[in-house]
């Protein structure tokens, strides 16, 4: 069921009426139900994967909770020991912790990894292999989501052994964090801590909240319908033939795939917290303004906040501090010297992470490739630091307008570039598509009518620069203030609710949805 | 405070219903020019006048039979309930929609559409069924026809199917958002213009001759609709030869009227006898018959049914008459139009598939 599916919204609309509806005690276990409702109907087969992962949680967090209570209990009961004694004890129930927690990732890191990748790893070994002793593809179902949810109920398990999140007794609640539909499709990563505040708590009828998560979520339809479900058209073509969009067609293409996924994903996200929103749930924010990041290490604290947060807690951090990565540290330092030493650790939890994230995304070199070259690009910056650093100091250019303008298009222009190899999916082919905008001259294909022919008529380029103003105009604004909700809220009431009539009728009228089109999939879905 | 939002809320909210209903109508194909056939189906409902004969079918009874000419020769009240490609479940739901307004003595339903038993074409389905009146006729038509890519929901709010048009709208989009012209007599969609039968290309062998399951159970279902109702059922196959009427074909619909105690008529080897002269009668290489040919099948046809059947000659009712005298000055004034556009320009200009919509 996709979420712009009239079967979705139909769906919605039963969910919203019914939370308010039904006595306020029910609230929870009905999201419940109609999480494990969307996913039935999504594949009835998917239910056995998530229930593995809900239950192998449910029970090693209980035991990881067990372990901690009756550690604490017996150190308590135990004040003469010795503090060695004490250490070797704590050492002891740490291993205990460490099996429990070994197994919930050996089982669902597994499901993950054999569900997405079993067939990108035989397509590897096979090509080494010659024709007959090829081995073939597995038939193998991806659960809608499963890299979110996955990702979602380790960090809670993880969180738990830490001893950082009480462990969550109910295995209905627990359920319901693993499946809670708005956030299957395409995330946000929520932590349990945030997300249970108000995810089990029972929620009165608000006509504020109410109107402000529909507002938001109209908001994602446009983006949504309106830009992306266009710009893919045009996308489509022109990554279709890579003979004859070359050069300027290439950074054509490289402009509308930043602003389509952008309003894909963005989109996505704001129907997800949008619905959230209406129903009182608070999911936390996956995008602050991405495209107005002055650097690449800046543009990922602002564009998939809730990824990249869950990389560094659950991935950076653990690298760079556990036992093997202090070893090597010191060994670098020693053999190395102090400026390479320093930096091997770093480098090395880096690209664990980069590595990672690339293949989070999809099971395919291009997004291994697209991950480390976000790593190269971020390595880089961080070593001419200094050099930027006497940039500064020679041109008094920080804080100013234009160089902070210059800043935001060079990173949009980089990542951009960098995303040609998601566009692409092959690398060497990316890498030859971004080179032939430096070699082949041809911009005048932007001015003599060519973008008409990609299927696109001038209708559409109005439209979408329509849309590109209005979802610009709305980043400024929310630049400089929190909410732009709550500014239009604090005006007259026939401006806000106009606002949101608006967004409805520009939606329904120039989306580009129905017999014709067939891009309704969200990007982040396959992931 | 409270009380000015909801207000307001409420206000918006009759707005925002106001203006999508306005969009929709907007956006919706008006088929006034070019592609009419869009139209037929609504306007039926705008016949004030009773009609002892109904036709059902695709463009084989809209474009071959002349409703004007058979009152003017028999008096005989006729309305031609067809539309492009109009599946056999279509016709039914059609017969079963026309039930709810009147009782004919006669329904002749043309069999060239057994030969579809899937739903084919979604555009050729929204011509057919769009101009329905709702009811459960017309939410059953639209399930047995829509075509995978379809959803019911579309039929619904025709702006969430048209909704693209925005950017195609004609000046008769706004001309006739609220109000449209007739396009059709009754029914019958006129061409004058001539373009003599050519070669057909041969019939290829088919695999499996047997009429659709589906199409012939809509069929059973037509036939049982007028026996309940005391309405004649005629089956025929209009005269035109492409596309090719396979004999296995006829077989069968003569084996089911049989059965079924009714008139089946196959008009292809009765072209001398009615008088149609291919190299004149047909509009399109064959494919349809012009307004000549139509005339003389109307005749020939109106002539078998006065014989056949207990018709009244409406002409004598001044009432009925009345009516039949503004649709026949319509129908001579569109005739002399195409005439005049024909001898001007050799071809029709405002008429046709290929009129272009202002």
């Amino acid at each position: 069921m996709l979420f712009t599916s009239i079967e979705f919204i139909a769906f919605l609309a039963l969910v919203f009426l019914l939370y308010y509806v039904l006595p306020k005690k029910c609230q929870w276990p009905l999201l419940l139900i109609f999480s494990y409702a969307f996913y039935w109907i999504a594949d009835p087969r998917y239910i056995i994967f998530i229930l593995v992962t809900t239950v192998s949680a449910y029970l090693i967090t209980l035991k990881l909770a067990a372990i901690n209570t009756a550690s604490s209990e017996y150190i308590s009961a135990h004040k003469e020991l010795a503090k060695e004694e004490k250490k070797a004890y704590k050492a002891a129930m740490k291993a205990k912790k460490w099996r429990w927690l070994l197994l919930c990732l050996f089982i669902n890191i597994g499901i993950l990894a054999v569900t997405k990748y079993t067939n990108f790893v035989i397509g590897n070994i096979n090509s080494f292999l010659d024709g007959e002793s090829k081995i073939k593809a597995v038939d193998m179902i991806i659960p809608m989501g499963i890299s979110f949810y996955t990702f979602q109920t380790v960090g809670y398990v993880i969180d738990v052994y830490r001893g950082k999140q009480e462990v969550q007794r109910n295995p209905f609640k627990l359920a319901l964090f693993v499946s809670f539909f708005p956030q299957l499709v395409q995330g946000p990563i929520s932590r349990y801590g945030e997300m249970s505040k108000t995810l089990f708590s029972e929620h009165r009828f608000s006509g504020k909240v109410f109107s402000f998560g529909m507002m938001r979520i109209l908001w994602g339809y446009f983006k949504k319908v309106v830009i992306a479900d266009r710009l893919i058209t045009a996308v489509t073509v022109l990554v279709g033939d890579t003979k004859l969009y070359t050069g300027s067609y290439v950074f054509v293409a490289m402009l509308f795939y930043a602003f389509e996924l952008y309003c894909d994903f963005t989109g996505g996200i704001d129907i997800t917290i949008g619905i959230g929103e209406a129903m009182g749930i608070r999911l936390p924010e996956n995008f602050n303004l991405p495209y107005f990041s002055k650097n690449i290490k800046e543009y990922w604290n602002r564009w998939h906040i809730t990824m990249g947060t869950w990389f560094t807690d659950y991935i950076f951090y653990p690298i760079s501090v556990c036992g093997p990565m202090l070893k090597i540290s010191k060994w670098s330092r020693k053999h190395l010297g102090e400026f390479i030493g320093k930096r091997v650790p770093v480098y090395l939890s880096s690209f664990a992470v980069w590595f990672t994230t690339g293949i989070w995304h999809g099971a395919a070199w291009n997004f291994i490739v697209w991950g480390l070259m976000n790593f190269v690009v971020i390595m880089i910056s961080q070593e001419l630091e200094p050099l930027y650093a006497r940039f500064h100091e020679k041109f008094k250019v920080r804080g100013r307008v234009p160089y902070e303008v210059f800043q935001v298009i060079r990173t949009v222009l980089l990542m951009s570039a960098i995303r040609m190899f998601d566009c692409y999916r092959n690398v060497p082919l990316t890498f030859k598509m971004v080179g032939t905008m430096f070699t082949e001259f041809n911009p005048q294909i932007i001015f003599d009518g060519s973008l008409l022919k990609l299927g696109l008529g001038a209708a559409d380029y109005i439209v979408l620069a329509a849309g590109f103003i209005i979802v610009l105009g709305v980043s400024l604004v929310k630049l400089k203030l929190v909410s732009v909700r709550e500014a239009l809220y604090e005006r007259p009431a026939i401006l806000y609710f106009g606002a949101m009539a608006l967004l409805l009728v520009a939606t329904l009228l120039f989306g580009a949805y129905g017999v014709g089109y067939d891009s309704s999939q969200f990007i982040y879905n396959q992931f | 405070m409270r009380k000015k939002r909801i207000i307001s809320a409420a206000v918006v909210a009759v707005l925002t219903v106001a203006c999508l209903y306005v969009l929709q109508r907007l956006v919706v194909p008006k088929y006034q020019r070019g592609i009419v056939e869009g139209s037929m189906v609504e306007e039926y409902y705008r016949d004030e006048s009773p009609h002892e004969v109904v036709f059902i079918g695709d463009c084989e009874v809209y474009e071959n039979f002349s409703t004007i000419e058979m009152w003017r020769n028999y008096g005989i009240t006729s309305y031609i309930r067809g539309s492009a490609q109009q599946l056999v479940w279509q016709s039914y739901y059609l017969l079963e929609d026309t039930l709810r307004y009147e009782t004919p003595k006669v329904v002749v339903f043309n069999v060239l559409a057994l030969k579809y038993n899937e739903p084919q074409n979604e555009a050729y389905n929204r011509m057919s069924i769009d101009g329905m009146k709702w009811s459960e006729a017309k939410i059953d038509n639209i399930k047995a026809s829509m075509t995978k890519e379809e959803s019911f929901i579309d039929y619904v709010f025709p702006l969430l199917r048209y909704h693209s048009r925005w950017s195609e709208l004609t000046e008769d989009d706004f001309k006739h958002i609220f109000s449209k012209d007739l396009v059709t007599h009754n029914g019958y969609y006129m061409r004058v213009d001539t373009k003599p039968q050519g070669e057909f290309p041969s019939p290829l062998p088919l695999a499996d001759y047997t009429l659709g399951e589906k199409a012939m159970g809509y069929l059973q279902k037509m036939a049982d609709l007028c026996k309940e109702n005391g309405i004649e059922l005629v089956l025929i196959k209009a005269p035109t030869e492409y596309p090719h009427w396979y004999d296995e074909w006829d077989v069968q619909v003569k084996a089911f009227a049989e059965k079924n105690g009714l008139n089946y008529i196959n008009y292809i080897p009765l072209q001398e006898e009615i008088g149609l002269d291919m190299s004149k009668d047909t509009y399109d290489a064959g494919l349809h018959l012009n307004t000549q040919g139509a005339e003389k099948m109307a005749d020939y046809f109106g002539r078998w049914l006065k014989d056949n059947y207990d018709l009244t000659d409406y002409r004598e009712d001044e009432k009925i008459a009345g009516i039949w005298k503004e649709k026949i000055d319509f129908y001579d004034e569109m005739k002399e139009q195409q005439f005049y556009e024909l001898n001007k320009y050799g071809e029709l200009k405002s008429f046709g598939a290929n009129a272009i919509e202002k």
